[in-house]
Order: structure tokens, then sequence, then C-alpha cells
């Protein structure tokens, strides 16, 4: 059993902490992860495998870790699915953590029983079943068995921080010993440097292998680095991981909070990226090789040296490499009774393990571990059984070249190493050190230096020894006896491997996807080579030819929240907002979103029906003020302009004569109508469109393209003057008498200024237009004056039309208002098959001669087509209003078909009934037609008539 | 005994699992065959198995330049529904959802499909009159479909943020109870082995370079492992038909976007269905392995790359996190990227193509999963008869010339 | 998260970009009289060429467009070109 030596390790005896495991108070030190602090406290059962529950223990000591994934709750907030690898412990924090899959916990389990059934159950078994009766029965067992941790539903977000960026000239990755020496190498070569490393403390391996680097103990080497770094004015962050590298240099990195604070993600962009992340440890396989006690032989280092963690008392150590030597001595030297087991005949360490009084048996090999909670013996290929509580592997390392394979770079198998390894240079990328199979200090050392000696260096041919850790070949293959396990956490055996292979998934993408192998949250990083080098094995290729499944960001899991960041809220999609808003709130008016700006819906308490109806009876009986501030206003200029608009426009635009506004309509090129508006002539060469507000950047940026594309863009200019003006449109019976009270500069009579007609005035010592316009079919003026002044104007005018019954107007009264004239909203009452002709105006599309934009496919077979959907005007039959979303049936021999449907629908208080208008097929030769709608199964009956309800001769807008 | 079920499960598991077989051949390119499938995805591998099936066209050969189920068959977000607008996408993607219904028995293999339900959520009364629009629409048009009050859509997605202060309040939104999720790769799988069963040769790591074309006519291809002569030639490679088709003399109307897809780690069940919210664009379901499943709005920058990019990774998880706060707690465990091809309309295009004997389907932009059953059967009935069949009619290229667009996201506001 | 380079305003985030359409594209002229598939093609058709690309971007706060060459494939991307001649 694993225990806390006396002393050793770089933990803060001083400063205990307690946490929680599964319900049991525990305690550890400031310093250690939650790992560790659990091996020392002898908790050797961290939780149930996903797939057939075996007790499973810690394996590794970082980021590798596939079996201390537990549910870990600091000061009451939780984190599903923490690897307590990377968990610190820390002062004045309350840690509970649970394990998961395990009920009630992980020492007494109840699904436990499943393994026995394992055999029944391998790789890809459920593709295989559940056929009868049918999958959907069996689904919710599955599904409430899978998964990990527990998502806490109560769970509130707290405040995140915010995504930084940073730009450098060299950014290294791993402030272990390569990533130390390029860092500084680049710094003092002047450049700008960033080194993140994802450990607290920066040194990598050389904080638990130590040894001698450029002449100096490792300690004083990491400490002098570090200042000749900070000297040169490089920056390092610790507790980062770069987990992902993008277009164009960009890498993203995880920035971890330490005492609480929140998790940053960073966007670094990078002229030259140096990925020196080091290499992980692979596990032998062999049967049973999942039991709590078998560790990586890295990792019992590592808790020896950082934790002051022995993991064992009896110890075996199985490797088939140098590395493992170091290790086994180190044990020894802290007490263990240590046994090493080498496949290689004549390992070139024996005499020096033996001298260290390590047993070593060379040529043998483990075949399996015995124990049923935990090791406690392995079991030889002489048949040897040797006494065991901990039981250490070392298969071979890997390096963490993640990074270079998402920047498109391919690996390469190296036979010498065992390893999967960096191969062709990408451009503005070096991997170096271990992350390049360059393992000793000094090479690594050597080749950091080297690859930042020239910026932008794809980094040179690797300085790999072939014989540095001298492996020999360990690999799993289907003549292992019993359960060999080379996915802990995704739970894959040899013999599912087998089956794949077997069976044809014998693409290694297909072999990932078929037995989940790498799937889980640690992604494989301890077992995707073995997976490989098993289905070569199975498939009598190697492991070069199976070649490697693509490496995808993130390297590690990253937060939601991190990554959402501040994005969340009111600052997602932020409502733009009116210069009047804080005018309207003050007159009681409750907001909406509508086209992206938020906007007084209606004024006044109570229901919103009512508010409505009032709002219309003022607009029709007395005058209300309506702010149409966000309504576009792109100015069009030039000698061209006039040219240009009639391109632009369905409608004739040259001929309108400066003074005057014409409605019409703006076509995509497809001649769907893009959006509706009016247009004004402020001179011979000066255009000023009211576009949709929703449309404003988009008619922007199409005007812009045309004026580039077909025109001569030095006669033309595009301007948006949407939000230099506030607009207010007051209308009804007694604006004209509202207007003359406003002291505006300005002969507004009716012969100067006729309906469709604009002046430029001046109010209030500022500029001012006043416009005849109306979308409610009163007598109605628009007034515009520069934003600043819009406050002064709204004032005035409500303050001056008291008297009058004047009201504020809300968007809903002035949808229902505009519907009883059969005005249309272009997204609403139109969709993306409407065409002008199919919205009454038809004049233009076979009348103008010249071309304009969308002409040509107002001609196409569908565009002539005669059940065309039409916009219609809809009365209901029985009184009941007609829901919008409501479709126009028809039924062909039995079938139901739609014509149409409903596209607005409002009381109508002047009408005294509800008003809709709607799309119908062959609608405008229908009228006075009964119709059958359908809503929600149930059948209404209506009558189509013309889209306009109210004023149809357009009297009202001269009253 | 080559046949799945539990029997042969306990039997195998007796003997040690030896007793399996190949679920499909690895054969040699024949120099010729009645039917050459450019794309071994799920289109071309259904179209493959209904040729063989339906038709009794069994020289079939499947070419794939990669592995099969690689391409946008493993790459989607596994959901599967029938809720559109048009009659003729209704009769599409019903076909593809009842054909989907029966599929794991009819391929004795477990694809998996979970009839989960898909809630599509909307936050403004003007999306709920559109809820209402396509609701009506998929009734009349002979689909399942139910409009929901903001009550309903507390109960079937309770994590679901729907108070009024939210950023997006929920007002209710529509529900295809019929819809869910399969496991992708088990669909590409599980037609691969019916259809090597049939006599199907899939062809893996057989890139396709060239067509032969003699007099006028398509017929065959040449591969990276030499020609391969065919009566008839279908392509179904997503984004490298349009490539492709520059081979064969043409231009096709697509365009090829990036679309990202993420998982979360897994945790227990947390979410019953699926959910897509019309504010924020994302859509997310929890897979049976326990991951969220989930993606947003596509990268409209051309790209062949595969690869993700953070800006639209940043704005489909913050979205997420608006419709579920809950998930802020979760982590981001893998993402990837697929090439989708997008026609002007966003629906697919299945039909013959300028080149005689060379028939097309593709274009199924963000929407081909849920389409495979029925994209294979109807581009089966294309080649097998040369005509098109009714349900597949609507779709021919030449609707863009006769301006007849099928254009989801103009008549619903809500695109696939 | 791709750098482009307008020709006016340089080196900027690939989120300030709009893809406007592949290069060389010339709108038919005559209006109706042109021919339904020659309208159709203008309107709809792609070349689609996988790998070195020219196509047209607009800069969204300046508004300019130009002439970008890009690999679709590997993302490398040459500095933007102005559509006209310096002077023009």
């Amino acid at each position: 059993m694993a225990r806390r030596l006396p002393q050793g390790g770089r933990i803060d005896r001083a400063r205990p902490i307690p946490f929680s495991f599964d319900g049991k108070a525990l305690s550890g030190f400031a310093g250690d992860t939650l790992a560790s602090a659990l091996l020392a406290n002898g908790v050797s059962t961290v939780g149930r495998s996903f797939k057939y529950h075996r007790p499973r223990g810690v394996f590794g000591h970082w980021t590798e870790e596939p079996n201390a994934i537990l549910d870990v709750t600091r000061d009451g907030r939780r984190e599903p699915d923490a690897r307590a690898t990377t968990v610190y412990l820390e002062e004045g924090r309350t840690l509970a953590a649970a394990s998961v899959n395990a009920a009630p916990d992980a020492e007494r389990d109840r699904l436990a029983v499943i393994d026995a059934f394992a055999r029944f159950l391998p790789a890809g078994f459920y593709y295989k079943t559940f056929l009868w009766p049918r999958w959907g029965l069996f689904e919710p067992a599955i599904r409430a068995m899978a998964g990990l941790g527990r998502l806490d539903p109560g769970w509130l977000p707290a405040a995140p921080a915010a995504p930084c960026n940073r730009a450098c000239d060299v950014l290294v990755v791993g402030a272990g010993p390569a990533g130390l020496a390029a860092a500084r190498s680049a710094a003092e070569g002047g450049r700008s440097v960033l080194l993140v490393d994802d450990r607290r403390e920066p040194g990598g391996v050389l904080l638990w292998r130590g040894g001698e680097v450029e002449g100096q103990a490792a300690e004083a080497w990491i400490a002098d680095t570090l200042a000749a770094i900070a000297r040169a004015g490089g920056t390092v962050m610790s507790d980062t991981t770069a987990y992902g590298v993008y277009d164009h240099g960009l890498v993203c990195a995880l920035q971890r909070g330490a005492e609480g604070a929140p998790d940053r993600l960073w966007r670094i962009r990078a002229g030259h990226i140096v990925v020196a992340a080091g290499a992980i440890e692979r596990p032998l396989v062999f049967a049973d090789n999942d039991l709590p006690g078998v560790l990586s032989a890295e990792a019992g280092l590592a808790y020896l040296r950082q934790y002051g963690v022995l993991v064992g008392e009896r110890v075996v150590v199985a490797a088939n490499n140098d590395a493992a030597y170091p290790v086994a001595l180190a044990l020894r030297e802290a007490g263990a009774h240590v046994s090493l087991v080498d496949n290689r005949p004549a390992p070139r360490l024996r005499r020096l393990a033996e001298d260290g009084g390590v047993a070593v048996l060379a040529g043998e090999r483990v075949v399996r571990a015995e124990g049923r909670r935990a090791v406690r013996a392995a079991t030889l290929a002489s048949g040897a059984r040797i006494e065991a509580d901990a039981l250490l592997v070392s298969g071979g390392f890997t390096p963490t070249a993640h990074l270079y394979c998402q920047a498109k770079g391919k690996l390469a198998w190296d036979d010498a190493l065992l390893a999967f390894v960096p191969g062709a240079p990408v451009e503005g990328v070096s991997v170096v050190g271990a992350a390049n199979g360059v393992f000793g200090l000094a090479a690594a050392v050597a080749e950091a230096r080297a690859a930042v000696a020239v910026p932008k260096s794809g980094g040179a041919p690797a300085a790999r020894d072939p014989a540095a850790l001298d492996a020999a070949p360990a690999w799993p293959n289907g003549d292992a006896g019993g359960r060999a396990w080379i996915d802990l956490q995704s739970d894959v055996t040899v013999k599912d491997v087998g089956i794949a292979a077997r069976e044809n998934y014998a693409s290694v993408e297909h072999l990932k996807r078929y037995t989940t192998l790498g799937m889980a949250t640690d992604q494989g990083k301890t077992s995707n080579v073995n997976g490989i080098a098993a289905l070569a094995a199975a498939t009598g290729r190697a492991p070069g030819e199976v070649g490697t499944t693509t490496y995808r960001p993130p390297y590690v899991p990253v937060p939601f929240s991190a990554i959402a960041g501040l994005r969340g809220g009111e600052r997602m999609n932020p409502v733009r907002r009116l210069p009047l808003e804080a005018r309207h709130r003050a007159l009681g008016a409750t907001l909406g979103e509508y086209g992206g700006w938020l906007r007084p819906a209606y004024y006044g308490p109570g229901d919103m029906t009512e508010a409505v109806a009032r709002e219309i009876r003022a607009a029709r009986e007395a005058v209300a003020v309506f702010d149409a501030s966000p309504l576009g206003k792109i100015e069009v200029i030039g000698p061209d302009a006039a040219r240009f608009m009639d391109f632009q426009s369905y409608m004739t635009l040259s001929t309108l004569a400066p003074g005057r506004m014409r409605y019409g309509f703006m076509l995509e090129e497809t001649g769907i109508v893009f959006d509706d508006g009016v247009v004004s002539r402020l001179d011979e060469n000066r255009f000023r469109v009211s576009c949709s507000t929703s449309h404003v950047a988009a008619m922007h940026a199409r005007f812009e393209t045309w004026r580039q594309d077909q025109f001569d863009p030095a006669r033309l200019f595009i301007h948006n003057a949407t939000t230099h003006w506030a607009t207010l449109a007051v209308s009804g019976p007694l604006s004209r008498l509202l207007m003359e009270r406003l002291s505006i500069v300005a002969d507004l009579s009716d012969a100067a200024l006729p309906h469709m007609a604009f002046v430029e005035g001046r109010f209030a010592g500022g500029p001012a237009t006043v416009a005849r316009v109306s979308f409610t079919g009163e007598r109605g003026y628009e007034v515009s004056v520069p934003a600043a002044r819009a406050a002064e104007l709204h004032e005035r005018l409500l303050a001056a039309g008291r008297d009058l019954g004047v009201a504020p107007l809300g968007i809903e009264a002035l949808m229902a208002l505009r519907a009883e004239k059969g005005f249309v909203v272009v997204g609403l009452d139109t969709d993306g098959t409407t065409m002008p002709h199919d919205l009454g105006f038809g004049g233009p599309r076979l009348k103008r001669t010249g071309d304009f934009v969308g002409k040509r496919s107002l001609f196409t077979q569908a565009a002539e087509a005669a059940d065309r959907k039409q916009l219609v005007g809809l009365d209901t039959v029985d009184g009941a209003p007609l829901p919008r979303g409501a479709h126009v049936v028809a039924r062909d021999g039995g079938r139901l078909r739609s014509e149409g449907f409903v596209t607005s629908s409002y009381a109508s208080p002047a009408l005294r009934r509800p008003v809709a208008l709607g799309l119908v097929a062959r609608g405008a030769a229908r009228h006075g037609e009964e119709v059958t709608l359908r809503h929600l199964g149930r059948e209404l009956r209506a009558r189509l008539r013309p889209p306009c309800a109210y004023d149809a001769k357009g009297d009202r807008l001269n009253a | 005994m080559t046949g799945y079920g539990a029997a042969r499960l306990l039997r195998e598991g007796l003997r040690g699992h030896r007793g399996w077989t190949p679920a499909w051949r690895s054969p040699e390119p024949k120099p010729d065959y009645d039917v050459v499938i450019v794309g071994g995805g799920g289109h071309g591998l259904a179209t493959a198995y209904y040729l063989a099936r339906v038709h009794g066209v069994r020289r079939v050969a499947v070419v794939e330049k990669g592995w099969i189920g690689g391409g946008n068959t493993g790459r989607n977000t596994t959901v599967v529904r029938s809720s559109y607008f048009y009659p003729e996408s209704v009769a599409l993607y019903d076909l593809a959802l009842r054909l989907y219904e029966g599929l794991s028995r009819e391929l004795d293999f477990n694809i998996m499909l979970s009839q989960r339900g898909i809630l599509t959520v909307a936050h403004t009364e003007m999306e709920m009159d559109v809820c209402a629009r396509i609701v009506n629409a998929m009734q009349i048009n002979g689909t399942d479909a139910e409009l929901f009050d903001a009550e309903r859509v507390r109960r079937v997605a309770p994590l679901l943020a729907t108070s009024p202060g939210s950023r997006y309040p929920v007002l209710g939104g529509f529900w295809q109870g019929r819809a869910g999720v399969a496991r992708h790769d088990a669909v590409a799988w599980g037609y691969a082995r019916a259809a090597d069963r049939l006599g199907v040769d899939i062809i893996q790591n057989c890139e396709v370079l060239d067509f032969i074309v003699e007099n006028g006519a398509c017929a065959g291809v040449v591969t990276a492992r030499g020609p391969i002569r065919a009566g008839r030639v279908g392509l179904a490679a997503a984004s490298h038909s349009a490539v492709l088709a520059a081979k064969a003399g043409f231009e096709l109307p697509l365009h090829v976007y990036t679309l990202q897809a993420m998982v979360s780690e897994p945790i227990k069940p947390a979410l019953d269905t699926v959910v897509l919210s019309l504010g924020t664009g994302v859509y997310v379901s929890q897979s049976d392995k326990g991951e969220l499943v989930f993606g947003g709005g596509i990268d409209r920058v051309t790209s062949f790359a595969q690869r993700g990019n953070p800006p639209v990774q940043e704005a489909v998880i913050s979205g997420l996190l608006e419709m579920f706060p809950a998930f802020g707690q979760l982590k981001l465990m893998r993402q990837w990227a697929g090439i989708v091809d997008v026609a002007p309309d966003s629906s697919p295009i299945i039909g013959p193509s300028p080149l005689p004997g060379l028939f097309l389907n593709c274009g199924w932009g963000t929407g081909g999963f849920k389409a495979i059953p029925a994209g294979g059967f109807l581009m089966a009935h294309l080649l097998a008869r040369g005509e098109h069949h009714e349900i597949s009619r609507p779709f021919d290229l030449d609707r863009f010339a006769r301006g007849a667009l099928i254009d989801e996201a103009a008549g619903s506001g809500i695109a696939h | 998260m791709q750098i482009f380079t307008c020709p006016f305003c340089g080196a900027r985030d690939e989120t300030e970009f709009r893809f406007m359409g592949e290069a060389g594209k010339q709108r038919p002229e005559g209006g109706r009289a042109v021919g339904e598939a020659e309208w159709a093609a203008y309107l709809y058709l792609q070349r689609n060429e996988k790998g070195p690309v020219r196509e047209i971007w607009m800069h969204q706060p300046c508004g300019e467009l130009f002439l970008l060459a890009r690999d679709n494939v590997t993302h490398a991307a040459e500095p933007g070109v102005g559509l006209r001649p310096e002077g023009a």
C-alpha cells in the first residue's frame, strides 16, 4: 500500500489541508495533488471503470491519467470528471471528491457484478444485439450506466474570466529542460518570448528526475534559466496548457485559476511555436494490468520525489527500456524492496541497479498481475511469482507531439525508439526534446537551443539517438492470456482489438470508433500507441503502416466557461439601443427586441391588448408619435447616383424629382424581394434609401459591392447615415396641427409638402428633415433631427400635443395599423420565395426596359408559374382572429396540400374585427373566395380579399 | 452462421470470440462493374445496398479514397428528423426517417436509433409564429409535429434556461417526437456489411482521380488503383463531388464550408432530447456514452482543411451555456470539423449530371446524415432505372435554371 | 483564425472579412434576353477548386473589395490585391 514518507517531496508539511473522498475525511499537504494525497492516505481504489465496473487506482501522475477521474466539489462548486492528478489541494478551500461510476462508492460498487459477464460484452457488442424487440427498450438502462461524473443541476455560473490575447515572436510550450533552454536562447537573442507550462512549477521532468544540465544541478539550472529569461524580457506562464494550434500560428491555451479564480482562455499569436511538451510513458500490457497498484514507472518516481509518497513497500518494476532503472533505484533508496523485470536479455544498466540493491530479472516479463482488489503479486513468463503491493510499468515513451500534429505535421514511426516521432518539418513549428523523440538531457537542451537560433525555423533534423533508451519491443499481442488492458478508461482489452481486426475494422480510425479506444477523457494518451501496435500485430503490419488517428484539439479537456468567457447574458449578440430609450422608459414603455434593436412594444400599464388598442385609436383619431430612429438612411451620392439607383431598385428612380420620395423594392439577383423602403431624392446626384431596420448593414454592403463591381467607384459614394439621425414619425388626422406647433423652420403646407415629398429645414437651431410618408395610412410626417436633439423633439411633440390627445406609439400598434392597410413587412409577410409581382407590384417587371438587379430571375419558369403565392388579405368568417402560421389548405384526392399561410394577424379597433395578411397560391385572383385553414389540427374558415382593409382609396393621407 | 443477436454473442463469448468474421471484405477492384459508386460514406454505401437489395443489381463497387464512413458520415452530430417545411423536403426526409425506423433489423446491425425527439426552441413571438407555421406545414405534409408552450418545453428539457430574464427567454417551441439520434458509424458499417453480403465490393484506400469518358458518356472511373469500368457511375462524395465535377467537365452549384462539432466529457444523463435554439443556433443532444454532442453555425470560409476555428467555437459554446447555464461546469473533450457541400437553397442535388452515365447525390450540406437511407434509396432507383423516383424529382439539378429552388430557410425562416 | 491582408488596411483577423465569390465571374449582359442556363450558371455555379484559389473578398470595416489568392487546403494566404490599378 502506498504511504507518505516522513520526509521528502516538494510539499509543505507545515500546512495540512483536509479534504474528503467518497465521504471519508482525509488530509493532505499544501503542494499535494488530489491523487498524491489519496495515495498518501492509502486509498487504492479511486473509481470504477466505465464499462465493466472494475476497481481502478491511480495510474499516472499528470494529464495522462486514465483512471482517477472524480467529481470534485470545491467551495460548493462542482467540477464533474476532474482529473485527480492535476487538481491541487488548496488551503482555505473545501474539497470533496467522489468516485464516478460507483454506487454507493468505489469500494463497494453494486454494479461490480457486471464484470462477471464481461466475456459476453466485448467491443462493439451493442451493435450486434438489442435488435429485438427494439433498441429503445434497452437504451434507458444502458444510458443510466454510461457517463462518468454527475452534473450538479443547481450549479450557477461564477464570474468568468475574459479571454486574453497575446502576440510573441516565440511561444515555447513546456518548461522542461528543452523548453527552458529554448526560451532562454530565444529571449537572449532579442525575441519576445512566452513560455507556457501546464504545471504549477517550471522544470518539467527535472522536478522528479533531477540530474545535471549544462554543468549545473537541476534545481540551480532551473533557477538560473528562469532568471535569465526574465532578464531578457521573456514571460513564463505556469498552470497554463497550450491545448490547440489553429490557423496562422494561433495557439489557444488554458490558464487554470488558482485559489478559486476563474480559468482563463489565452489566444496566442506566435511567429514561431516551439513544442517542448515532453513524452508520456506507455504501460506494458499483460493480464489484469488494470489492478489498483499498477502505476506507470514515471508516476512512481514523480510521487516519490514531488510528494514524498512511496507507492509500495514491495515493488516490481517491469520495463523494456533504461528509463525505469533510476525509478527502481530511487524507490529502493526510499526503503522499498524492488525487483526489476526487464524483457531485454542483457540490459546495460543491470550492474548499476544491482549495485543499488535492486534485483534484476533480465530477459523476463510480467504476464499477469495477481490480486483481487489490488496488486498482490506479479507472475512472470517463466512462471515465477513475485509478491508485490505495487507494480510499476514502463513500456517506452510516446512523444507529446499533439500540437505539431494539429499544425498538420505528420508523424513517422521510429523503429529504434519504438515511437511515432515528428516527421517533415512544419513551417513555424519546431518540436524539441522528448516531444521530438530526443531523449537525454544534453541532446534535448542542445536541440532546443539550435531550434530557436533561426527565426521561424521548422527545425533541424532531430538529433535522435536511436539507442537513447535502448528500448526493446514489448507490444501487446493476441496471445496474452486473460484480460490485458490497453485503454483503461474506455475498458478496451487486447482481445477487443483482436475482434475488431477479425471483423475487418482494420483502419486505425475504424478501430478507434469500433472499440472506443482513445476516445475517453484522456484521449488515449497512454493507450493509443499500444492499441496501434496490437492492431498491427493482429493484422500482420508494422505500427508505422497502421498509422495514428487524427490529433484533435483540445490536448486536455477545456472548461466551457473559459472558452465562453464573458460572452454570455446581455453581451451575447447585444441589442442596439435607441437614443430615446430613457424617455420611452419614463413613459412606461414595455421594451422588446425587434430586428436587433430594443424598442417600445407598447406604452403604459396593464395588458398589451388594451394598450395597443389605445395607441391605435390615438393614431386613427388624433395623433401618435413613433420612434422610427433605427430605420435605415443610406445615402448614394455622385454623378452616377441616378443610374446606380435604377440598377439597384425594382422601381425606376431616375425619374424621381428632387424633393420627392418613392416606395419600392430592392431584389436579390435571384429576383426575391430583399427589402422594401422609401427612396428620397435629395438632389440631382444624391439619394437616401430608407431600408428596413434589420437590413441596414446588408444593404450598405450590397451597395458597396455593386459600386465597386459594376460602376466607377470614383463617381459614386455610399454613406450610411442611419445612426446620425433620430427619426420620429408623427401620424394621425391631427398630425398637421401638431407639426405646426413645433416651430420647425420650413414650409409644411400641403402645397409645399404633399404626400411623398420632403423638405429640409431647421429645428431648435439644427438641421431637420420633414417628410410626408405614412406607414399607418393616416396623414403622416417623419421628422429627422441629429440624434443628440432627439429627446428635445420628442419632448416638444408630446408636450405640444397634449390637448390634441397625442400618444406615443409602440411597435405592436404600428404593426396592426400597417396590417389594416395591407403594407407588408419584408421577412414577415414575404418569405424567401416572394417576388415583387407576388405583392401586387408587377408593373416594373413588365414595363422596365433597362436591366436591374434580379431582373432576369423574374422570368424563370418558377417566376412565371400560375400557382405562385401572392399577398392577400384574409377575413375571418366566424369573427375569431386567424392565428398566424395557419395554413390555407386544399385537398388533392383526399390528401391535404398547403396553399399558403397567414403571415400577419391583428385585432383592428378601427374596423371592429380582426385583420390578417397571408401568402396564398393564386391569391390575387381569388378575392371573395372562402377557404379552409388548418391550425394545430383545427379547421377554420376565412374569405380572401385584397390586402388593404382600411381606406383603400388613401383619403386619410390628406385628412 | 454470421448473423448477429444475443444468442450469437453468448456463443462467441463462450469460445473467446474466435468466430466473428469480417463485417465486409476488402476485395481487389474488378475491371468492370454494372455500377460504380464514388464515395464510401453513408449515402454511397446505402446506394450500393439498395441497388443490390431492391433492384437486384449486384455487380456494384463502392470506391472510397480513405476509410468508409470517414467523411461527414462520421463527423456529424447524429441528429435524424424530418421537421421540414416544404412538402418536397418532408417527403424526402420522412422517407429517410421511416427507413431508419426499420433499419437495425433490416441490416441486422444495431444503429442505435434513439427517437428521443427534437425540440426547436423559440424566443420571440415572431419565432413562435414561425414555429406554428412549420408545425402546421409538417402536419399537413403528413409527419408528426407539435407546438409546445414554455411549460412543455420545461418538461422535456428541465435544465434549459427559460426565465424572462435570460438573453433568450423561452416562449415555447416545436417538437417532433419521432426525431432523435442514431449511431453514425454504425449506419455506415451496417450498410457496408449488408451490401457486402449481397456481393457489393467495398474498396477502401482507392481514390478516384478521373472519369473514363467514351462517346460523350461516363464509362467508369480512373482510380489510384487503376481504371474501373462501369455501366453507370454514381457520385456521392460530398464536397469532393464538386471537385470531381471539374474532371467530368462541369461545375456544380455548391459552396464548400466547414462545420464544426464538439463533445463534452461524458456525464450521467442530463439531457433527454435534442434541443435546437432559434436564438443561438446551437443544437445539442447527449449521447448514450454520456457526452454532450453539439454544434452551431457554419464557418463561411471555403475550406478543405477539416480543422476547427476558435471564433466559431467561442460562439457555439457561449450559445450552449446561454441555453443551459449548468453546462458551464463541463469541459470540451473533443472538437472536429467536416467539410459540407451546400447548395444555394441548402437542399440536396439528386439526379443525372450534365455528363451522361454519371449521376449525382450531393449538396446535403449540414443535413446529410439524417437523409442517408433516403439518399441511398433514391440514388439506387436512379442508377438502376436511369430515371427519377418521384420523391427525388424536385431535387434535380435542373431546379436552378427553372428557378424552382427548395429553400427551407426561405420558407420557414429556419435553415437545416 | 486566419489572418488576411487587406490591400488598404493591412493584416487583419478573418472575422473582419466577408467572402464575396470566386474571382472572374461576369454578370451576363442583356437582362431578360440572357439564356436561362447562362443566368443560372452566373447565379449558382462554382468552380470549387481545391488548393490554390483566387477569390473576391470584402474587408468590411473599409468596405473595399479585393482579390485574395489563398490555398483552401493549407490556408496559406497571399496579401490581398486591389481590384483596380493605382490611379485608375
